[in-house]
């Protein structure tokens, strides 16, 4: 047995190039883990790939359904990421994205002999403001009494989700569609009207939904914001050092409010982007299985609470997802693509620690008669310094 | 370099020729370092002389590039810490590694219970640390709870671990920096029993006077290198300076004129607040603090001094009283004190004086980046950076170097250019050199005086007696919180202002 020794020191400075090629190369990682796992289940890696690249890119409307799972995931990453970078942790995007759902439904619903323009912007102001009042409550209890926002946030999900399903399938609400004929067969809501659905953006055979346009876009702003203001400038000494921003003079609590607020309306925009770029109704069943709000947050983390790299995440996000409902087949369990996407959400964020750290690993030596009475002179001291000389390094 | 009067025995504990880097920076250069069975060792450099690098050599958290370590006169490679332990090498560090909620007792056995067997034995245990205690003059209950224990007794502590597990060699990095003066007393008694009873001590610091009343020899290492050991019966603070800086110090104290009529620009009236624990900690304190002036505070440590500086500063209410910073009365709120013209230097660097993960140009304007409008002016907090750096002598690769890469000195200058560039008409400084260098706090105090001169009002609270003296025109001090009396340093020696401290009242 080679006595080994692995120590981790902490990398004194980080580069710039090390936030681009470990994430890459821990995704070729990933590619090479998920083959093998590909092999012994019995199918070619490489045809699995390249059916990926297409059911994500190359088949004919894969790219636009790959635009359709990003654009949700790209809303709740920023949530999240901007929430995460001030340490606040807002796990509620998902149940701030059911309001903001509602919220918009009802709208789109209520205003629907408007013109669509009104009708659409109508519809976004009330899913952001939906969603901010919902993050609202978990940010004035942890900012006013000090609770738990991780507990708060995550239980709101729940009281989000049985609300939804309260409007759909246990009430003769104003979301609900009590007239047509598959309504009476299976409850379902009210679907919006022309005005209601959100215009997008046609480039050649790719659709971009305007959600995704707008995701986009308010990524930019954010990391402008971080950047280049005031406001930035508070959320980045708090979230390093929140003793630090107490002694210049910051208001802590309002902060926090005001961080979960801008965190909420951007799930709640995301929320009102499922009904008016794609669902046209409130659907607590399809919200649900989605799970937008916690995927955003794997998308966070995998930007490292980035606004511009969490553009990047939610895509490769969005393809695996698309892919794999495109895979599913007798022969390739849904599981199967679970256990990638886990193989490399594993990688990329392990690779945290290599962007961190040094990685040396030393050949370890028992130390050498210390507990003997010393005899002075009588060692060759040679000895002992040629295997000093010969240590190991490796990073 | 080394002198040679240890040559029969061999030295408990010797670097030979250590060089240790670090990303291309020589922390340690060829450095040659021994201390022997029984005697006090110090090693003696500024900030960033290598002190620390050498002793983590020492002590197994660090491998040498080059060199060796020598135990006993055999070269030994050690791997971590859990081997200098097993070589019977420990250190006591700045932080200490204590659990809050166990006591004396639980704290030194544990992770040494392989040592003893499964079981835990209280009494025994107790009794065998008690013992201990006595025999090396430890003041310290072994059945109190660490949280209880004030940070010189757990300084003792872990003292007291070391030796409980066998400690021959033990290495001290800067103990002094946390003690009162009588505490300073009683670890020089514990170190010297220590070195009677046959362990090399091994004692960190810059500070001359300790130095020379504690050690047998002294090594000097500057910029990494080994510049010489000398023994302590034959030399001189003043040589010991020389090696240590590689020049002549000459710090000179206030110039006797100082106003007196300035206007008052600091006043506390009655003021009393709260401790954490919601103990009374400031008591109706009254002080007025002019233009022009340097009022001492002075106190032994955790008599009040951080929350009078807090409730200053707006970042602690007051229960009772009024603070008055330039004629405007404040009302607890941080941004009020800071737009009054209170310029704070708070007692903990990292952490609350700079965001240690922000570039230092973003902490150069962490109290004056709300006057700019909404939109933040990188470039030009960037250039004003660099003029800063340039002016106040901070090294550093640059505006964008982030705050946790900075030395302890360097850290201090920036703070307190920070605060006396937003044009303060007050500036509050907490233990403004603790843990500094010579030549830090050389220039750190250097910037208070002369801020004084150009009509700040400063207040000095230190529990560094010698700093006061030097600096203050006047003196006051606390104690339980309450001000116990305000002398003219004229009027002021050590005797009268112990006595204070003590709680004697001036009446």
């Amino acid at each position: 047995m080679i006595p080994l020794s692995v120590r981790f020191e902490p990398r004194e400075r980080l580069s710039r190039w090390i936030n681009i090629w470990v994430p890459a190369a821990a995704v070729l990682l990933a590619l090479v883990v998920a083959g093998f796992v590909l092999l012994a289940s019995g199918n070619n890696p490489i045809t699995t790939y390249r059916q990926i690249v297409e059911a994500a890119f190359t088949q004919p409307g894969a790219f636009t359904q790959t635009l359709v799972s990003t654009t949700p995931l790209l809303f709740t990453g920023l949530a999240a990421a901007i929430a995460f970078r001030m340490r606040v942790w807002n796990i509620g995007a998902e149940g701030q994205l059911y309001a903001g759902s509602i919220a918009a439904a009802g709208v789109g619903l209520y205003l629907q002999h408007l013109p669509a323009p009104v009708v659409v912007i109508a519809m976004m102001a009330s899913g952001a403001i939906a969603g901010s009042l919902w993050a609202a409550i978990p940010g004035a209890l942890r900012a006013y009494f000090n609770t738990n926002e991780i507990l708060t946030s995550l239980f709101l999900n729940y009281i989000a989700d049985f609300l939804m399903y309260y409007l759909i399938f246990d009430s003769t609400s104003f979301w609900r569609d009590l007239t047509s004929a598959s309504a009476r067969v299976f409850p379902q809501g009210k679907y919006l009207p022309a005005s209601g659905n959100w215009p997008a953006l046609t480039l050649s055979s790719v659709v971009v939904p305007l959600g995704l346009v707008i995701a986009v876009v308010l990524a930019g702003l954010l990391w402008g914001t971080i950047r280049g203001t005031r406001y930035g400038f508070e959320m980045r000494v708090m979230g390093d050092a929140p003793r630090a921003a107490k002694h210049a003079g910051m208001n802590i609590r309002r902060k926090i409010v005001s961080i979960m607020l801008l965190s909420g309306a951007v799930a709640g925009l995301g929320g009102a982007s499922q009904v008016g770029d794609f669902r046209h109704v409130l659907d607590p069943r399809g919200l649900e299985q989605a799970q937008f709000g916690y995927t955003g947050i794997v998308v966070a983390a995998l930007a490292r609470y980035n606004p511009i790299s969490a553009i990047v995440a939610a895509l490769g996000i969005g393809v695996l997802t698309n892919a794999g409902l495109a895979l599913q087949g007798p022969n390739f369990p849904i599981g199967l693509t679970g256990t990638m996407e886990g193989i490399l959400l594993f990688c990329v964020l392990g690779s945290e620690i290599f962007a961190r750290y040094h990685i040396r690993i030393h050949r370890t030596v028992p130390v050498a008669a210390l507990h003997t009475e010393a005899t002075p002179g009588s060692d060759a001291p040679g000895a002992e310094l040629a295997a000093v000389g010969g240590r190991e390094q490796a990073s | 370099m080394t002198d040679a009067t240890s040559e029969p025995p061999s030295p408990a504990l010797a670097a030979r020729s250590v060089t240790k880097r670090f990303r291309g920076v020589v922390a340690n250069d060829r450095v040659d370092f021994e201390v022997a069975a029984g005697e006090v060792h110090a090693l003696l450099g500024e900030n960033g002389a290598g002190k620390t690098t050498l002793c983590n050599v020492l002590t197994g958290l660090y491998r040498p590039e080059e060199g060796y370590v020598e135990v006993a006169g055999r070269p030994v490679r050690m791997h971590s810490p859990h081997d200098a332990h097993e070589a019977g090498i420990f250190m006591v560090h700045q932080q200490f590694r204590l659990v809050q909620s166990l006591s004396v007792a639980e704290n030194v056995v544990l992770g040494w219970s392989r040592r003893r067997g499964t079981w835990f034995a209280p009494r025994k245990v107790e009794h065998e640390i008690a013992a201990l205690a006595e025999q090396y003059r430890i003041d310290v209950a072994p059945r109190a709870k660490i949280w209880q224990l004030s940070v010189g007794e757990q300084q003792r502590v872990e003292i007291l671990k070391a030796i409980y597990r066998g400690a021959r060699i033990l290495i001290m990095d800067e103990p002094t920096a946390v003690l009162t003066p009588q505490e300073v007393d009683q670890l020089v008694a514990t170190l010297r029993a220590m070195a009677a009873a046959g362990a090399a001590v091994v004692f960190i610091s810059h500070k001359l006077p300790e130095v020379m009343a504690v050690s047998d020899r002294v090594t000097v290492l500057r910029a990494g290198r080994t510049i010489g050991t000398v023994d302590t019966a034959t030399t001189s603070t003043g040589a010991l300076a020389h090696m240590m800086v590689g020049r002549d110090v000459v710090f000179e104290g206030r110039a006797g004129s100082h106003r007196v009529d300035g206007e008052v620009v600091l006043q506390l009236e009655d003021v009393s607040a709260t401790s954490d624990m919601g103990t009374p900690a400031v008591v109706d304190v009254g002080l007025d603090v002019r233009a022009g002036e340097i009022l001492g505070i002075a106190g032994v440590a955790g008599n009040g001094q951080r929350e009078l500086a807090e409730v200053i500063a707006g970042e602690r209410p007051v229960t009772d009283g009024t603070v008055t910073i330039g004629g405007k009365r404040q009302h607890g709120k941080p941004w009020e004190a800071i737009d009054s013209g209170l310029g704070y230097v708070p007692e903990d660097r990292m952490g609350v004086g700079v965001a240690p993960g922000l570039s230092i140009a973003d902490n150069l304007r962490l109290k004056s980046y709300r006057r700019n409008g909404r939109i933040m002016h990188n470039k030009k907090a960037v250039a004003d950076a660099e003029e800063v750096i340039r002016s106040f002598d901070i090294v550093a690769r640059g505006p964008r170097t982030l705050a946790r890469e900075l030395s302890g000195g360097n850290l201090q200058k920036l703070i307190v250019a920070r605060e006396l560039s937003s044009g303060a008409k007050v500036l509050v400084v907490s233990s403004p050199t603790r843990g500094l260098d010579v030549g830090a706090t050389e220039s750190v105090r250097k910037l208070l005086v002369e801020s004084a001169s150009r009509g700040v009002g400063v207040v000095l609270i230190s529990e560094d007696l010698d700093e006061i003296f030097e600096l203050a025109d006047r003196i006051a001090v606390l104690y339980r919180g309450r001000v116990t009396g305000i002398v003219d340093r004229q009027d002021a020696d050590v005797d009268r202002i112990g006595l204070l401290m003590a709680g004697e009242s001036a009446a």
